[in-house]
């Protein structure tokens, strides 16, 4: 019988439950395992954390790092903090959202690439920074984004 | 024979990862060491030999550079134009004084035995023969403040802890560090991950708390992976768990990701975050110290001050911090060059040093060669300071005294194509973005700041006199430092570039 969406988160959170203030580890679970958090998940969490739907709905609203859909096959994250911007990450990241042909936060129709900001990753000697989905990047420029994308396509 | 290449994330940004699998090819019979770094941004991939002369840096060296490094003989220290020399002898490294980062860059992070070797566990084995009110007179006396931002004496923080009446206490590290232009919690966590958890069971010995959490940012990955497998060892060894080195203390650690919010580097909403709520700012008080975590007397110190523990509680310890630094900063401060820097990276060095030694002759200026123009001091709450006060010490008094902060100790160079009206608008954008709505003049004013400076940036310079008001009220109105601080950047770049605020004249036709 295949298992339900619930039965499965069930599952996946089953290890994070007695810890003292589990709901971090529990979230960050689930969207380890989909790669986001399915609407499906916030009622399976709110149950077994013995909070409101509304208040795990609140959670994973408020931190940026949650998603509510699944991202691109890559997620190009780019520094925007100052550090970076004062070594020409706006220019950095103009040049990559015009080759995606894409916004912050947006994906490319054919589901490639997600282009995301964020805001400091401890780089900011070595800036600009960014993110290619697990992998860190620094001194970046255009041609060497050039090269990260036409991998990632 | 021995290589060391870095494994710090910097390191891996830029190559270091590739360098190592290269030399593990080219070089079968050589140890490959992924080191901490030492720091010399510029120069990463900052690989490093043993040689019967010493240790021999190359840098900054790619992938494609280790045949020719291997041609010119450089597993015997041979010349090549990537040659650094002994690192220790770089000007960068001779003229800091190392006492936090004294092993960063040169032991692998996850010997315990080398960080034992390198006068690691001095502090803790002296701490297992004295009682609480004995080890935080000496933190008391070495004079440590809060190394994230906030200045507080951490002496009075522990005595607090240690008189409140609790049936559990907690140790939490703040590792949330989001500061642009900061890096040095990442280093440590990376580079010496042992100095952290020492720093934090000592804390913990000192106030009786059995329990402690690292909340470290996620946009950490290198440093989430390798405090957990420090605390892996340190549990095996017997640092961690039920008997601290065969003592009758208990510490627990457990390491807890963050999940992209800014201000969960304030030290209460970190506290709600890791209950499992939203990071939200608590009122104060009641102070953590008194009501903190789960409601329990809680320790939330920042990375660099738990690291700056053991060294302070070894044999003679408080009074060496002591005496370095000057007026009421006493110590070091890792100071982190960052942005656009020609020599960026960590400068670990006694209070008291000036802004303009530290960006000109240590940093070099800027990397595009352009004139100096501005400089953030503090991260992105920290105040925009010109070259014209490149006078100012290293002290936090002596900031303040200048409407400006030293907070952790990052320092991002801007060059002369800085526009510093989009510099005061992001500011606050970001503050819009990151606020966590709990308090009025920050989650609004934020809001209507970005407004406010679209205007001027349009040209409607009347409106600099609602901007200083909303400033005011974001200071002295909002709950915690990311609403109160948000003026800094703003009215400091308002103050000292007001140029940049003024009408801008349309392009002439060339």
């Amino acid at each position: 019988m295949p298992q339900t969406i619930a039965g499965r988160i069930e599952e996946i959170i089953a290890p994070y439950l007695s810890l003292e203030g589990p709901a971090m580890p529990t979230l960050h679970a689930v969207q380890a395992a989909y790669g986001f958090v399915p609407d499906a998940a916030v009622p399976v969490v709110a149950l077994a954390l013995n909070l409101s739907r509304a208040e795990v709905h609140g959670l994973v609203s408020f931190y940026h790092d949650f998603r509510r859909e699944p991202a691109g096959r890559t997620v190009l994250r780019l520094c925007r903090a100052e550090a970076c911007q004062a070594r020409g990450a706006e220019r950095v990241a103009a040049h990559a959202a015009a080759a995606l042909g894409v916004g912050w936060h947006e994906t490319t129709p054919d589901g490639a690439i997600t282009l995301e900001p964020v805001f400091c990753l401890g780089l900011c000697a070595a800036a600009p920074c960014g993110t290619v989905n697990e992998r860190t990047v620094a001194r970046l420029d255009e041609a060497r984004l050039d090269a990260i994308l036409e991998a990632a396509r | 024979m021995r290589i060391f290449v870095p494994g710090d994330a910097l390191a891996a940004s830029v190559g270091a990862d590739e360098v190592a699998a290269a030399l593990r090819l080219a070089c079968p019979d050589a140890t490959i060491v992924r080191n901490g770094s030492r720091g010399l941004a510029w120069l990463e991939p900052l690989v490093e030999v043993e040689t019967p002369e010493g240790r021999i840096g190359y840098g900054p060296v790619a992938a494609g550079d280790v045949p020719g490094l291997l041609a010119a003989g450089f597993l015997e220290g041979g010349a090549h134009p990537r040659r650094v020399g002994p690192p220790e002898e770089h000007p960068f490294l001779a003229r800091q004084t190392r006492v936090t980062f004294a092993r960063c860059g040169i032991t692998d992070p996850l010997s315990l035995a080398e960080y034992a070797s390198l006068g690691g566990l001095a502090g803790l084995r002296r701490v297992l023969t004295m009682d609480g009110p004995a080890i935080i007179q000496d933190l008391a006396e070495s004079g440590l403040r809060g190394r994230g931002g906030a200045g507080f004496p951490t002496g009075i923080k522990w005595r607090t802890v240690l008189q409140a009446p609790a049936h559990q206490k907690y140790i939490v590290c703040n590792a949330d560090e989001g500061d642009s232009g900061t890096f040095a919690d990442r280093m440590v966590m990376e580079g010496d991950p042992f100095l952290l958890i020492e720093g934090m069971v000592i804390a913990g010995i000192a106030v009786g708390a059995t329990r402690g959490y690292v909340y470290l940012r996620s946009e950490y990955p290198h440093a989430i992976a390798v405090v957990n497998q420090a605390a892996a060892i340190a549990r095996r060894e017997g640092l961690l768990g039920s008997s601290v080195l065969g003592s009758a203390h208990a510490f627990e650690l457990e390491i807890r990701v963050g999940a992209g919010a800014y201000v969960c580097g304030e030290e209460t909403s970190l506290l709600d975050s890791l209950e499992g709520k939203r990071g939200q700012v608590r009122a104060k008080p009641p102070l953590p110290a008194v009501a903190g975590l789960f409601g329990c007397p809680t320790v939330v110190n920042n990375v660099l001050s738990l690291a700056a523990v053991p060294d302070i509680l070894r044999p003679g310890g408080a009074a060496a911090y002591q005496a370095l630094g000057i007026g009421r900063s006493r110590g070091t401060m890792p100071v982190q060059l960052a942005g656009n820097v020609a020599r960026g990276g960590l400068f670990e060095v006694p209070f008291g040093m000036t802004l303009g030694e530290l960006v000109m002759d240590i940093g070099g200026g800027t990397a595009t060669g352009r004139p100096v123009r501005a400089v953030q001091v503090g991260g992105p709450l920290g105040a925009y300071f010109p070259p014209a006060l490149f006078d100012t010490p290293f002290d936090y008094e002596a900031f303040t005294a200048r409407d400006g902060l030293i907070g952790h100790g990052g320092v991002t160079v801007f060059d002369d194509t800085v526009d510093m009206a989009r510099m005061a608008r992001f500011a606050m954008e970001f503050c819009a973005t990151e606020s966590c709505g709990k308090c009025t003049p920050c989650r609004i004013g934020s809001t209507r700041g970005v407004e406010v400076l679209d205007q001027i940036i349009a040209g409607d310079t009347g409106r600099l006199g609602l901007l200083e008001e909303l400033c005011d009220t974001m200071k002295f109105g909002s709950l915690c430092a990311l609403g109160g601080f948000t003026p800094y950047p703003v009215m400091s770049a308002v103050r000292h570039f007001p140029e940049d605020f003024r009408p801008r004249l349309p392009m002439a036709a060339e």
